[in-house]
């Protein structure tokens, strides 16, 4: 399986990463280059081998339903390039 | 052609949770802005979220409540996509393994009749922040207290037929998770809100039309109007030689009316994987069976039990556990009166009339479930008439005091003296001397404005079965 360059545009699209026309070429290569190893990968039986969707044996610890943050604003707010009202300003979004 | 409407609803149950779902920032209501955000809600380098005990106790109470397999084993995953009130650039929520299986809901129609809904799945997941569009000099607000707050969304099968249905479907989810108290069911503050899947087909067609997603409904009103709109438009469209496809719509509740959300083309590429923060959540058979035996009555046992134990009426014992509240209120009024019937027809009668005229829910009535009571043994014990105690209850509402209060204030007391009755009726005869030589000639018709006429010289305080008797009384003297 190999991706064209109009699929390497969408993904780079959708993860908002701004890519040059001109490297369009070598990320069609690499991309396609990883997609062979999982192609190559995809041949092995796996029948019996049961999925792992995480390496660790572990399970999710759980934590009580108590409120233990306070309020921080202030301090949280000094980092944002631009707050009004308490609020976070970001450039106009419109659906 | 005829066409069939077909929807599935997805209803998204804010959790009762003190604290948010990963972290632990409060998410009570109405806070200034900001206030309850903390560096994991604001997605701050380095952070990990923690997942709240209390969400995952909640969403298994609400599986075993819907006859569900709760999953010993679900994962958590992301779906990415970018929005300013989704600081991460995903959210946290469950895709291939959920937490909450294939499970039901039954509903009732209009005919008395049952209808089992299906309910597909129930993730956890949370919540976005609130974006506000207006005011910021050509930006946009962002308040992100929201952000992290726990949801559970129920995802039901496409298996309503109508907008009623569809109502009948959420207002019976809203009754169940607020009698398992897992939500606090406020509607206005967006604590139980739903997307809408509708389509339409030629009726015997077997697959489904295109269908239209109208997102974020927050009342059941709305929901119905919203439905119907839909599903007038996309009929309107196909019997024109049109092509429903398929989309996200947003209803305008001021115009009534849905529009297309102009979504770009990749939205719904939302790339899932799993959250790599977050290990599965194990849920053992033990902690299973200690939820399940914790588990209130239900809205379905409750009715069961009142058409049971109070004889009550199918269509009545639902009215009356429709919700916890109502519920509550009527056990109260019933252990204060002993008297089932009477509670029960008031209850359903002046007081949801009352509440209804005021938009107002058992929980706000402006008369106690102790007052009522009061209210009804009055009539009980004959010191009121149903009709004066209609009169007593409007000024209960509006404050006047208890219903003994209201009664001795008023002078309403019943009169059950004989005497003073008789004299009214000798009175009320000798001015309508004519009627009632028709009356006696076999005019029956008269009756009722002879009895009409003593009680009102008795303002209504003369009991009518009274009257009625001394009248018949008087003409065979």
């Amino acid at each position: 399986m190999s991706l064209d360059a109009d699929q390497v545009k969408k993904i780079a699209h959708l993860a908002r990463l701004k890519i040059d026309d001109t490297d369009v070429p070598g990320y069609v290569t690499n991309l396609s280059n990883i997609l062979e190893i999982f192609e190559q990968m995809r041949t092995i039986d796996t029948a019996n081998v049961t999925p792992m969707s995480h390496p660790v044996e572990a399970v999710q610890r759980l934590r009580d339903d108590e409120v233990r943050e306070t309020d921080q604003r202030d301090v949280f707010q000094a980092l944002a390039p631009s707050t009004e009202n308490g609020l976070y300003l970001v450039p106009r979004v419109i659906e | 052609m005829n066409y069939e409407t077909v929807i599935g609803l997805e209803i998204h149950v804010q959790l009762a949770t003190k604290s948010k779902i990963f972290s632990a920032a409060s998410t009570a209501y109405g806070a200034a802005p900001n206030t309850q955000a903390c560096a994991v809600d604001l997605a701050l380098p380095g952070v990990l979220p923690v997942l709240n005990k209390e969400a995952v106790h909640m969403a298994t109470k609400f599986g075993l409540a819907i006859g569900a397999e709760v999953a010993p084993r679900s994962v958590f995953a992301r779906k990415n996509y970018f929005y300013p009130d989704l600081p991460k650039g995903y959210q946290i929520s469950q895709f291939e393994l959920p937490i909450v299986g294939t499970g039901h809901l039954d509903i009732e129609l209009k005919g008395g009749e049952t209808k089992r809904i299906g309910v597909t799945r129930a993730h956890l997941e949370e919540d976005a922040g609130k974006s506000l569009h207006e005011d910021f000099a050509g930006m946009t607000g962002i308040d992100l207290n929201r952000a992290g707050t726990p949801l559970l969304e129920v995802v039901s099968e496409p298996d309503m037929r109508s907008a009623e249905e569809a109502v009948a479907y959420m207002k019976k989810m809203h009754a169940l998770v607020t009698y398992l108290e897992i939500c606090d069911g406020n509607m206005q503050e967006g604590s139980f809100r739903c997307d809408a899947n509708v389509s339409v087909r030629p009726v015997g067609q077997a697959e489904f039309g295109a269908r239209a997603e109208i997102k974020n409904i927050n009342s059941f009103r709305f929901v119905e109007r919203a439905i119907n709109y839909e599903v007038e438009r996309q009929i309107d469209l196909i019997e024109e030689g049109g092509v429903v496809v398929q989309e996200t719509r947003l209803y305008d509740a001021d115009r009534d009316e849905t529009r297309s959300m102009r979504s770009k083309e990749e939205a719904n590429d939302y790339r899932y994987f799993p959250d790599p923060d977050l290990l599965p959540v194990v849920i053992s058979a033990e902690y299973l069976e200690q939820v399940r035996a914790e588990l209130p009555e239900l809205p379905e046992e409750k009715k069961q039990r009142y058409i049971d134990t109070f004889g009550l009426s199918p269509y009545d014992a639902a009215g009356l556990t429709a919700s916890r509240e109502l519920a509550d209120y009527f056990e109260t009024v019933i252990e204060k009166t002993g008297d089932v019937r009477l509670s029960a027809n008031w209850i359903s009668g002046e007081m949801s009339a009352r509440l209804n005229k005021d938009d107002l829910s058992i929980a706000e009535s402006k008369v106690s479930a102790e007052a009522f009571a009061g209210l009804l043994l009055r009539i009980k014990d004959n010191t009121i008439s149903g009709k004066i105690a209609k009169e007593v209850f409007e000024a209960m509402w509006n404050g006047e005091g208890s219903a003994d209060a209201v009664i001795e204030v008023k002078g309403l007391k019943q009169i059950t003296d004989t005497g003073a009755i008789e004299s009214m009726v000798d009175e009320v005869i000798a001015n309508n001397a004519g009627q009632f030589a028709e009356l006696k000639s076999g005019k029956d018709k008269l009756m009722g404005f002879f009895v009409g006429q003593v009680l009102k010289a008795s303002k209504g305080k003369a009991n009518p079965a009274q009257v009625n008797e001394l009248i018949r009384k008087k003409l065979q003297d």
